[in-house]
């Protein structure tokens, strides 16, 4: 009885540290549907790009890893700039849907930049920590979690406080929910629009890199990649589209579902159930409430 | 109340009889390559006809999905069970069922529609497309128990005829296009398609006007996933002559999606010239790549580049014709009527506006 409670808290608590790293993901999204009411599908993309890149510099030029990180920041940083000035500014009018289609077919510009750059190839990324049950919990606990998977909370839970706190009590932050608000009312009192957008792009670029780091840390830094970044979406809709809390909490409850339904439920029906099982719990949350558990009502007028 | 249809014109005539003319007669006597049959001809007929079902529902009625791939497997697994199960049912009943059976899966994920929009929709879809792919690849009935993981699709026969030569593929598949493309322009023009236009174009007015949201939307998405289930269906036993669920992958269904938005929202005959770029402009650059660079350029990244200028041009597409190349198109047909103004063109003009 003990061992098998013991098992369930160890696939729960797995489930949770993994769902981090959705959230990790998520949070791009939510910083820049925040202040732009955009949805960037391109996010998948640009975790791939900005990890590519990493990688890229570390491995093919033999740049030294705090250095690789600055320029692949930097580089998320110009990415921005060019979405910024090249993609958004001439959609400023356009609807929702438009956007949103554009930024798909931002998602693949990225991808074929990188892999044009980089090579197709798997690439192994070392952070010094090991995808390896801590010896110390182990022993203690008797639950056999990943170091990866607490460093990954632990960033998480750095880069949240963070971000909350930016948006919380700087003017920065001040701006952006003004932007965020009514993009035409705080451009008309002086708030510079562009600067918004682009300090917002690039923190959801280099947001990208950190989750890039986790997940090219757990499977590889390959194309795949983008496709893990999809479970961002489900994540998204159970927390709310404009909510960062929203997000990890979002993460947090499609990790352990997941976990949890895969090792208890899946073997019946010959497992991978993971691979939809978020987006059928989004599809119930949709139409339970479908502005997610965080999210701002949407409210339509005729 | 009887549904109105608005007549053809003799001009749609004239553009189907050379349609016609150009596909059963001049294709077949000029091309004899079988590489254009196997390669070019067949898939675009089978990815026009999907992107046509991916047209019904966001070019016409406003949805965003992004799950034609999931439709096109449920509709190619569904035909090769048939024809094992069921031979009595011949190529074109279990052609026909198939698509029914897409078209099933279409209304149950199409419910979500009604309560959400946009990209809530779109995740929504996404659902249906990893749930497909995932049951057919896990519950091994549909795949007859076969390990391989890749299964021979059956041979074609029709009343007793095999069809198994490229030309005779691209005949069955000419035929089946044929009669669902005139179809869904029927469907289109008439009252179906406009319920569905104003569903599209605002959906809460379209509502206060007395138009079933319910009907509407589920019948959108019944409809385009029956024309996706057909066109994989055919995708399979014509193009890839093989069915694995790992063809009818996400990519796929991007790539259907690509075909509708450049080819132009809300035209039929955009997810005919859509199919044809997205097909045709790999060849190009291959082509380019072989010849004018002679190999220099590894093939992975004429890849690479060729997803960079589907992106890129996704992008400029958004921003300057939000309506695709087949606007692009008519507004250049314009600009030439308008420069050259015959007494035909003139006319005809007047005629209409009286």
């Amino acid at each position: 009885m003990v061992d098998e409670l013991l098992f369930f808290m160890e696939v729960l608590v797995g489930g949770l540290l993994a769902g981090t790293m959705y959230s990790l993901v998520a949070l791009g999204f939510v910083l820049i549907f925040k202040a732009s009411a955009t949805f960037n599908f391109s996010q998948g993309a640009m975790v791939f790009f900005s990890v590519l890149a990493f990688v890229g510099f570390m491995q093919d030029f033999n740049i030294p890893f705090v250095l690789a990180f600055i320029l692949a920041a930097l580089l998320m940083v110009v990415v921005g700039l060019c979405t910024e000035r090249f993609v958004l500014r001439p959609l400023m009018n356009a609807s929702e849907d438009t956007v949103l289609m554009a930024t798909i077919g931002l998602g693949y510009v990225l991808e074929g930049l990188a892999q044009a750059a980089w090579g197709v190839e798997v690439r192994r990324l070392d952070l010094g920590i090991g995808d390896f049950p801590v010896p110390w919990i182990a022993d203690n606990l008797k639950l056999f979690i990943s170091a990866l998977d607490i460093t990954a909370g632990l960033v998480a839970a750095i880069m949240i406080i963070g971000l909350f706190l930016l948006f919380k009590y700087t003017k920065i932050g001040l701006g952006l929910r003004a932007v965020a608000d009514d993009a035409g009312a705080a451009s008309s009192i002086g708030i510079p629009l562009k600067h918004i957008m682009l300090l917002v792009w690039s923190a959801a670029g280099v947001v990208a890199l950190v989750a890039g780091c986790m997940w090219g840390a757990r499977a590889g830094v390959q194309f795949a990649l983008v496709d893990l970044a999809l479970k961002a979406l489900p994540v998204l809709i159970i927390g709310g589209f404009s909510s960062i809390p929203g997000a990890i909490i979002g993460g947090l409850i499609i990790g352990a579902v997941e976990k949890v339904l895969e090792v208890y439920i899946g073997p019946f029906f010959g497992g991978a159930i993971e691979g939809w099982a978020p987006y059928v719990l989004a599809i119930f949350f949709l139409l339970y409430r479908p502005e997610g558990l965080f999210g701002e009502k949407i409210i339509r007028r005729v | 109340m009887k549904p109105v249809f608005m007549t053809y014109t003799k001009k749609d005539l004239i553009n189907l009889a050379v349609c016609m003319v150009l596909s059963v007669l001049v294709i077949p006597t000029f091309i004899t390559t079988e590489y254009w049959y196997t390669s070019i001809l067949i898939p675009w007929l089978c990815l026009a006809l999907a992107t046509i079902g991916q047209q019904i529902v966001m070019g016409y009625t406003g949805q965003l999905a992004l799950g034609a791939a999931g439709f096109m497997a449920a509709g190619a697994f569904a035909m090769f069970n048939l024809i094992l199960r069921v031979p009595d049912l011949g190529f074109v009943g279990s052609l026909i069922v198939s698509g029914l059976i897409a078209a099933a899966f279409g209304i149950l994920f199409g419910l979500p529609s009604l309560k959400v929009r946009g990209i809530y929709l779109m995740v929504a879809t996404l659902a249906s497309q990893f749930f497909i792919i995932w049951m057919i690849d896990k519950f091994g009935w549909f795949k007859n128990y076969d390990s391989s993981g890749i299964i021979t699709a059956q041979d074609i026969v029709i009343l007793g005829k095999p069809f198994t030569t490229p030309l005779a593929m691209y005949f069955v598949c000419l035929a089946v296009t044929t009669v669902l493309t005139l179809l869904a322009m029927n469907m289109a023009r008439g009252s179906t398609g406009r319920n569905w236009m104003a569903v599209r174009d605002m959906d809460i007015a379209a509502e206060s006007m007395g138009v079933s949201l319910l009907r509407t939307k589920v019948q959108a998405f019944a409809i385009s996933a029956f024309y996706c289930g057909v066109a994989g269906a055919l995708f399979a036993f014509c193009y890839l002559k093989s069915l694995e669920p790992v063809a009818f992958d996400i990519k796929l269904s991007f790539k259907i999606l690509f075909m509708c938005i450049l080819g132009g929202l809300g035209t039929i005959n955009g997810a005919f010239i859509g199919a044809a770029f997205i097909l045709l402009f790999p060849v190009l650059l291959n082509a380019i790549g072989n010849n004018v660079f002679h190999g220099a350029i590894d093939a992975t990244i004429i890849s690479s580049i060729e997803q960079v200028i589907f992106g890129g041009l996704m992008i400029i597409f958004m921003i300057y014709e939000p309506l695709g190349m087949a606007k692009l198109w008519e507004n250049i047909k314009q600009k030439w009527k308008t420069k050259i103004p015959s007494s035909t063109n003139i006319k005809s003009s007047l005629s209409k506006k009286t």
